[in-house]
């Protein structure tokens, strides 16, 4: 049983016990009395006007407590988004519907059964109209979307346009320049980054709460961000933000789709108020499918140009973006993601543009890697295809075109600085750690005998620890929803009078572990044994602030607040300490539960007389306050920039178009790392979710906007028999924008592994001529790529 | 029927799910519902000690029948070794799919105490984590079966960990 708390060792988590044993809170197990239910009329067609939506049926329907429409709730929304580009969707349809699953009316009944009975009564009659699905058509704009917006497409980016502020240099002149050099290669790929739905798997769930009498809204909320939740709600209800405590009890994964507010949210606590009954909706699966966030959706051509030696000239991107009908949070914003990560590893000059363009679909926004995993894969996948036509080793190109550890920090045409990197030496050391090799010796041996094994490799850098106070000048900020225009850390260490500590943070994990990291990290810088530290989030009543789990910021930027934090309560204590042990502070070490004076441990004062101690003005010493805590925000100056190579061993059945994953190797580089344990997993769960895209997920309308995959039938996610063991290692290369050195991990798995494993399979067929499939590359696919290459 | 021991009952509609009973009638919310077609496993229970997925059977259809959910496996205190295996080797995250997998788990090793790696993979086949990778799940099953065997578990396969 491991119970130190060192920073770098592996603790067993605090979250577990109750976990695996059935007694952790979801917002759905709440049961208050009195509880009402809700169910949603939605739409079954993408787009239409709404010709009759009578509710007397279903009002007056057995345990039917109330049906509310569009103009019942009109007073109150719309919900704004971050970004304020396109359209906003209102609370509930507002005479037309323009995707399926768009909220019509809410049923609110005693029972979740007769709720959904309920729906069924309501009459809602529409006329059809022609839905904009496919994505060039709809930046073609030969039918829009919303006619008032005048264009499908809401917004273009350019790497140098993006942010007039940084007056940042067109590179697109150099890119095509190095183009029609003589010695010019230049390879271009046409290629799809398909459309993905989250699957938490727990649901979204909302119980709202509201007192009249102290005229207080409580609501519980499965989301990663339950501050944005309490500012939404308490501005579009004219509150003070205090009299809206949301809480987030255990949510059950999120990757970005918990990351939105919801108009449900809103929907279900005005009902609350409305009513003067709790009431709960938990969405169904084909909910989460059709109207909770979508990620990706992408189409672009990516074009690298280099020397037949391999060094590259320059690379350009011209892509359109899936939005969806309405934008929510950051939905037009999730591109700029992948903008500032364009150039990858390499040092080269880029054009990028990106149009975001609205359909009749489910709006996208945040889903893990966000805007990154589908620049990665556009860059990578072309690099790939340039090393294969210039006849060069795919790892031996990368490392000829890496910026160097001393150009660090490296200045990006886009405008942002790398923070730190050693991209050589972590490829080195996956070529190592896999026996590359020795694996290129087995393909040959296979290739023999007939077998299609194929070797692919990926490298990426993402950018994360959002962060920088400048990124809210673009929207990266809750300011929409009254909350302060940055998104700072928040780290609150208070030493309680009997030895615990109770630490506070603005976090919204769903399954990070914070509980356990948060405990090492003050553990120890106090001395503190983990066990007595209690590591408190998702609860807006006990947190000054909070920005919420998202891009992989809570470690690097809440993490160090908490850090710093730290660091105040231990100069205190130490003055404590010194007081009662008639030292000098500077002399001031912790550890084992207690203070000693440096070099000689046996003068000594456990935790348990200094707690005290601090909260006893008269055995103090005359110029220390009483109390021991402190609160920390913390502002970084740069993102953080991870990065990593991955490797993937795949056997491609050429009579079946089967993949089989037989190794999965990488080396990440997240900065100093707090518990390897936790970090592996993440790294293990990012991975998988890349295969997910890579080999299985696609989230699909037809031409007339009908969604294909509402369920988890249509839509499959990997399963145990679907992978190996991962094999992972790592090098470190501390980054200085934050003082614990800490980079964050979340999305690296993801943002590394999609094109990691489309590389691989097109490394197995390359020999019969096959140059691209697209993702997911599932068997029809894969063996149909196989026919063509054949002829 | 009998959950976890104690002979319950109750009045239902007919269609009242399952799980639907359990977590809102037994008020025993450590079942989940992940997906309502059978097909993400976050509702699975031992019936008659076999895993059943409790959101594609009525409550009704359960007269008589002896179900065993996560609340009822630990043993006065002390962890069921898949229990423990979960906690040692982080077969968890968000938590959400774990009561399900564990339970599946636990059936795999009561038929089979040593299974192989492609055996475990199999026996949690229709389980859905969306957070692990399943890498360690299948080392917290691995460390569970070593403990019902009466040996000294694998140590973990993460950086520092051996």
């Amino acid at each position: 049983m491991a119970t130190t708390s060192v920073m770098g060792g592996s603790v067993r988590r605090k979250e577990d016990p109750a976990l695996i044993q059935g007694t952790g809170l979801y917002v759905d197990d709440l049961q208050p009395t009195e509880l009402l239910h809700v169910a949603f009329l939605r739409s079954p067609v993408a787009r239409a006007k709404i010709t009759k939506l009578d509710t007397g049926a279903a009002k007056a329907a057995d345990g039917i407590v109330a049906v509310y429409t569009h103009d019942d709730v009109a007073h109150l929304g719309p919900l704004v988004a971050q970004v304020p580009i396109g359209k906003l969707r209102p609370l509930l349809a507002d005479g037309e519907v323009n995707h399926v699953g768009e909220a019509v009316a809410m049923v609110v009944a005693r029972d979740r059964y007769l709720a959904q009975d309920a729906v069924d009564l309501i009459e809602f009659d529409f006329d059809t109209l022609p839905a904009v699905i496919d994505l060039k058509k709809a930046a073609s704009d030969e039918t829009l979307v919303h006619e008032e917006l005048e264009s499908n497409v809401l917004h273009t980016w350019t790497y140098h346009g993006y942010w007039d502020a940084l007056g940042l240099q067109d590179q697109g002149p150099a890119v095509e320049e190095a183009m029609q050099r003589d010695d010019a290669v230049v390879v271009s790929l046409e290629m799809t980054n398909q459309r993905l739905t989250p699957v938490p798997i727990e649901p979204r769930s909302v119980v709202a709460e509201y007192n009249r009498g102290y005229g207080r809204f409580t609501i519980h909320s499965s989301t990663q961000v339950p501050h944005a939740l309490g500012g939404a709600v308490s501005t579009m209800f004219g509150m003070i933000a205090s009299d809206v405590r949301v809480i987030a009890p255990e949510v059950g994964g999120g990757f970005g789709s918990k990351l939105n507010v919801y108009n449900d949210e809103i929907l279900v606590a005005f009902a609350a108020k409305d009513l003067g009954h709790p009431v709960k909706w938990t969405e169904t699966r084909r909910e989460a499918s059709g109207s909770t966030i979508h990620g990706r959706g992408w189409l672009g051509t990516a074009t690298l140009v280099g020397t037949k030696d391999g060094e590259f000239l320059g690379y350009k991107l011209e892509a359109i973006a899936d939005m969806g009908a309405y934008s929510q949070n950051f939905t037009v914003a999730i591109p700029l993601l992948g903008l500032w990560i364009a150039s990858g590893q390499y040092k080269m000059p880029v054009s990028w543009t990106v149009d975001c363009v609205v359909t009749n679909t489910m709006t996208t926004d945040a889903y893990r890697g966000a805007g990154r995993p589908e620049a990665i894969y556009y860059l990578e996948r072309v690099i790939d295809t340039f090393a294969r036509e210039i006849g060069m080793d795919p790892f031996e190109v990368r490392k000829k075109n890496f910026w160097q550890p001393d150009e660090f920090p490296a200045q990006m045409g886009c405008g942002f600085s790398l923070d730190s990197g050693e991209y050589e030496k972590a490829v080195d050391k996956l070529i190592e750690t896999a026996d590359y090799a020795g694996l290129r010796k087995m393909q040959e041996e296979a290739r023999a005998e007939g077998r299609h094994i194929g070797i692919g490799v990926g490298s990426y850098v993402e950018v994360c620890g959002f962060g920088p106070a400048i990124l809210a000048e673009i929207g990266f900020s809750w300011s929409a929803y009254g909350l302060p225009a940055s998104f700072n850390g928040s780290g609150l260490v208070r030493v309680n009078p009997d030895a615990t500590v109770t630490v506070v943070i603005g976090t919204g994990p769903t399954g990070q572990g914070h509980e356990t990291t948060w405990a090492q990290i003050v553990g120890d810088g106090l001395g503190i044994p983990v066990d007595n530290i209690r590591v408190l989030h998702g609860d807006t009543r006990e947190h000054p602030m909070g920005i919420g789990t998202f891009g992989s910021r809570s470690i690097a930027v809440d993490g160090a607040a908490t850090f710093e934090a730290t660091k105040k309560v231990r100069e205190k204590a130490a003055a404590i300490a010194a007081h009662i042990l008639e030292a000098s502070a500077e002399d001031i070490e912790f550890g084992d539960n207690g203070a000693y004076v440096t070099g000689s441990p046996e003068q000594r004062v456990e935790w348990a007389v200094i707690a005290k101690t601090a909260y006893q003005a008269h055995s103090n010493a005359e110029d220390v306050e009483s109390g021991l805590e402190a609160h920390t925000v913390f502002s970084p100056g740069n993102a953080t920039w991870p990065f990593g190579t991955h490797l993937a061993v795949v056997e491609v059945d050429a009579d079946t178009g089967n993949v089989e994953i037989l190794r999965y190797i990488t080396v990440d580089d997240c900065g100093n790392v707090i518990s390897p344990m936790i970090v592996g997993g993440q790294v293990h769960g990012g991975i998988t979710q890349g295969i997910g895209q890579a080999l299985f997920e696609d989230t699909i309308y037809d031409g007339e906007g009908n969604l294909l995959t509402g369920s988890l039938l249509d839509y499959p996610l990997p399963t145990a028999t679907d992978l190996p063991f991962f094999e992972l290692a790592h090098t470190v290369t501390p980054t200085d924008v934050n003082p614990m050195g800490v980079k964050g991990v979340g999305e690296a798995g993801t943002i590394g592994s999609a094109h990691t494993i489309v590389n691989a399979v097109v490394d197995a067929l390359s020999p019969l001529g096959v140059k691209h499939i697209e993702m997911p590359l599932r068997p029809k696919r894969v063996w149909a790529a196989i026919q063509e290459a054949r002829g | 029927m009998t959950v976890n021991g104690q002979e319950v009952s109750g009045d239902v509609e007919p269609r009242t799910l399952l799980v639907h009973f359990i977590r809102e009638h037994l008020h025993l919310t450590g079942t989940h519902v992940g997906c309502e077609t059978g097909y993400c496993g976050a509702c699975t229970v031992l019936i008659d000690g076999k895993p059943v997925k409790s959101c594609t059977m009525l409550a009704v259809q359960a007269e008589g029948v002896d179900i065993g959910t996560i609340e009822g496996l630990a043993n006065n205190g002390e962890l069921h070794p898949v229990q423990e295996g979960f906690w040692e080797r982080h077969g968890l995250q968000c938590g959400f799919c774990t009561p399900g997998m564990i339970m599946s788990s636990v059936a795999l090793l009561a038929e089979n105490d040593n299974p192989s790696e492609e055996e475990i993979r199999h026996g949690i086949e229709g389980n859905l984590c969306r957070c692990t990778g399943y890498h360690n799940i299948v080392r917290a099953v691995e460390y569970a079966g070593a403990k019902m065997r009466g040996e000294e578990p694998a140590p973990p396969d993460w950086e520092g960990g051996s």
